[in-house]
């Protein structure tokens, strides 16, 4: 430990004194706080750097309020929905922490755009700082990756059909498609299999690949060090430095404050709604990606034939190698916007077309008649459908679930079953207990005529396990046999 | 270590009032956030603690005037649905209704106190009796003979709206006194 304070009042040590020393001697927490408050940045503080905290900030807010939710989650197509709706209408605060993640995510990509335009006005991806570009490229598609998937979970109507429409274009892809397609959706179709892997992407490998490449952007940002203000020489810096502790920390807590606020205001009024349960059979539903993948989308609708490869699949993927490639291509250290006018130029033009894109698509759904009236009734079907109380889900196998379709005679005997104790040794449902086998399947075993007979008069083999006559009338035990027969 | 902080050139030292005071803001700021979060967040995941504990609801048995013109301990179908959180289970059960000489209705669980098997009313005895270890008892429940340590258990009833309704409950086995499982 290098720099330690000198210990200038030499009166007994506080408490608190004594137990940072103590930490401080086991962990070196001192030093590793002094790294991280007082990195120098060359010209001070501004409140243009604020954006990558305040990223950090809403990953973070991401991570526990998805924590959170992951408590009543069940990541299957049957119920999925159900518990979604549970934990908006039944749990306490449901709604606020969905609505808190689920806004959390248009917030991200709003603060992407934010933290991306000042790196590219301030030319601060240059001078050495390839590194920390290309892992800030990757972090901005994995959060993407995390919108997308996260977007299908709830297993609405929306969510089904945005994820539906998504990945038709896998399939777009050359050679490859097809096959992606089917791996990414577990199927042909969207199905249950496809909320388990959305859900095991969103929540283990995606965050996994986050947190790595948080640590690696961090990382490369420290080692090249603060890019500071556009006049400054990106390699090696002039100004004067001002630690990050304490102006710019507190800009970015100022800053971490106001976006928690927002979002708590936004949830509070405006709850993240809901739509009815996914219906593949739904032909009127107009399928509508979230706000950000509006543009893409709407681009998507100008191509056909086989410009739909060209501009839906190679024109966006080199687009984004030519992104990502940014500090290779601009390799002069001049940073100051006005003097770089093709690459702060061509960002403005993506920007431009992309808002125009996004306009262009709510613009058209909203000045048709017939798409207007169809997005309002969408509209109105998910404010029906939050305003509607809970109902809970039937459990597969009970008796409310099975009632409707049965046949009397099963039902009948179902009662029988129990009635005689059958249960008690056979299980209910026939699934088989210590005391005795199970009685599944048993009418591929024997005929309706051979189950009644030995009900009547058990086989040596079963008296000796403890089985006993059953003593019905006739009607009856052709009713325990009917029961018996389906079992499976 | 090149990643030494190259502070200040000595030129910026903050006051340690000033510290303490940027401190406290810190303090304040964190609470705040904190409290927006932590609030929601704890009172979600401890949303089970405040349900209403789940009793066991009543089930229906039948119209009062069929069970009013029963002679002999009959055997009637119930249907106990349960609330697991966001779904239903629903299991169907027997349960002993007996003749009601007053009006007053009593309804007997079939499950024996001794290793629980089902209880079975055998008319022509005018006795319940259990088929596993031929436990007895009377046309009221009452213990007779046979290895069970009580009586049948008998199980709360209502009469609404023309109804008999049961609440169903589970007692524990080979003990003398009737305990409620929860």
């Amino acid at each position: 430990m290098t720099n330690q304070s000198s210990p200038k009042s030499t009166d007994a040590p506080s408490i608190a004194t004594k137990l940072d020393n103590w930490l401080d001697q086991r962990t070196g927490v001192d030093s590793i706080l002094h790294e991280t408050l007082d990195e120098p940045i060359p010209g001070g503080a501004s409140w243009a750097y604020i954006f990558g905290s305040g990223l950090l900030f809403l990953f973070v807010s991401q991570v526990i309020t998805g924590v959170f939710l992951a408590l009543y989650y069940v990541p299957s197509a049957d119920h999925a929905h159900t518990v979604v709706s549970y934990i908006i209408k039944v749990v306490s605060s449901g709604s606020f922490i969905r609505s808190i993640h689920a806004y959390g995510s248009s917030g991200i990509i709003i603060l992407l755009c934010l933290h991306i335009g000042q790196t590219i006005l301030y030319g601060s991806y240059k001078g050495r700082r390839e590194l920390l570009w290309l892992s800030g490229c990757i972090l901005m598609a994995l959060m993407l990756g995390m919108a997308f998937t996260g977007y299908l979970l709830p297993w609405d109507e929306k969510a089904y059909f945005a994820t539906a429409v998504g990945t038709n274009l896998v399939a777009e892809v050359p050679f490859i498609g097809p096959i992606l397609q089917k791996l990414i959706r577990g199927g042909d179709q969207m199905g249950t299999l496809t909320i388990s892997r959305f859900f095991v992407l969103h929540v283990f490998i995606l965050p996994a690949m986050l947190i790595g490449f948080i640590a690696s952007h961090v990382f490369f940002f420290r080692k090249a060090g603060a890019a500071g203000p556009i006049k400054e020489d990106p390699v090696h810096p002039k100004l004067p430095t001002v630690p990050f502790y304490p102006r710019q920390v507190f800009m970015d807590a100022i800053f971490a404050i106001v976006l928690i606020g927002i979002l708590a205001v936004i949830a509070k009024t405006i709850p993240m709604s809901l739509g009815p349960a996914a219906n593949p059979a739904d032909t009127h539903f107009l399928p509508r990606p979230e706000w950000y993948y509006r543009p893409a989308f709407q681009w998507l609708k100008y191509l056909s034939g086989r410009w739909s490869l060209i501009g839906g699949i190679l024109l966006p993927a080199l687009l984004a190698l030519i992104f990502a490639a940014a500090p290779f291509l601009d390799r002069r250290l001049e940073r100051r916007p006005w003097r770089r006018p093709i690459s702060v130029g061509a960002f403005l033009l993506f920007l431009i077309a992309y808002t125009s894109l996004g306009i262009a698509s709510y613009h058209d759904d909203y000045s048709d008649p017939g798409l207007a009236a169809q997005m309002h009734k969408q509209d109105a079907d998910a404010e029906a459908f939050m305003q509607a109380p809970f109902v809970p889900e039937a459990a597969a196998g009970s008796v409310s679930a099975a009632l409707a379709s049965a046949d009397p005679k099963v039902l009948k005997g179902q009662a029988l079953f129990q009635a005689q104790s059958c249960n008690s040794c056979h299980g209910e449902g026939g699934i088989g207990t210590a005391a005795a086998g199970p009685l599944t399947n048993i009418g591929k075993k024997y005929t309706d005529p051979q189950l009644i007979a030995l009900l009547h008069a058990p086989n040596s083999a079963m008296t000796n396990g403890g089985m006993q006559p059953v003593d019905l009338k006739p009607d009856d035990l052709g009713a325990l046999a009917a029961y018996l027969d389906q079992l499976h | 270590m090149e990643l030494t902080p190259q502070t200040n050139d000595g030129l910026k030292v903050e006051p340690s009032g000033r510290r303490s005071f940027v401190g406290a803001l810190f303090a304040m700021s964190a609470a705040a956030v904190s409290t927006l979060l932590a609030i929601p967040l704890v009172r979600f995941s401890t949303y089970p603690l405040r349900k209403a504990a789940t009793e066991t609801d009543w089930s229906d048995v039948g119209p009062v005037e069929e069970m009013s013109s029963l002679t002999e301990p009959t055997a009637k179908t119930i249907t106990m649905e349960r609330r697991d959180a966001w779904q239903t289970t629903s299991s169907q059960t027997a349960v002993y209704v007996l003749p009601s000489k007053t009006g007053q209705f009593r309804i007997l669980s079939p499950i024996c106190p001794h290793l629980g098997c089902s209880v079975r009313w055998v008319g022509d005895q005018d006795k319940f009796i259990c088929p596993c270890h031929s436990g007895s008892f009377t046309a009221d429940g009452e213990r007779i003979a046979g290895p069970p340590p009580r009586s049948m258990d008998t199980l709360e009833s209502k009469v609404e709206g023309g109804m008999l309704k049961v609440r169903y409950q589970y007692f524990r086995q080979l003990v003398p006194t009737k305990e409620v499982m929860a």
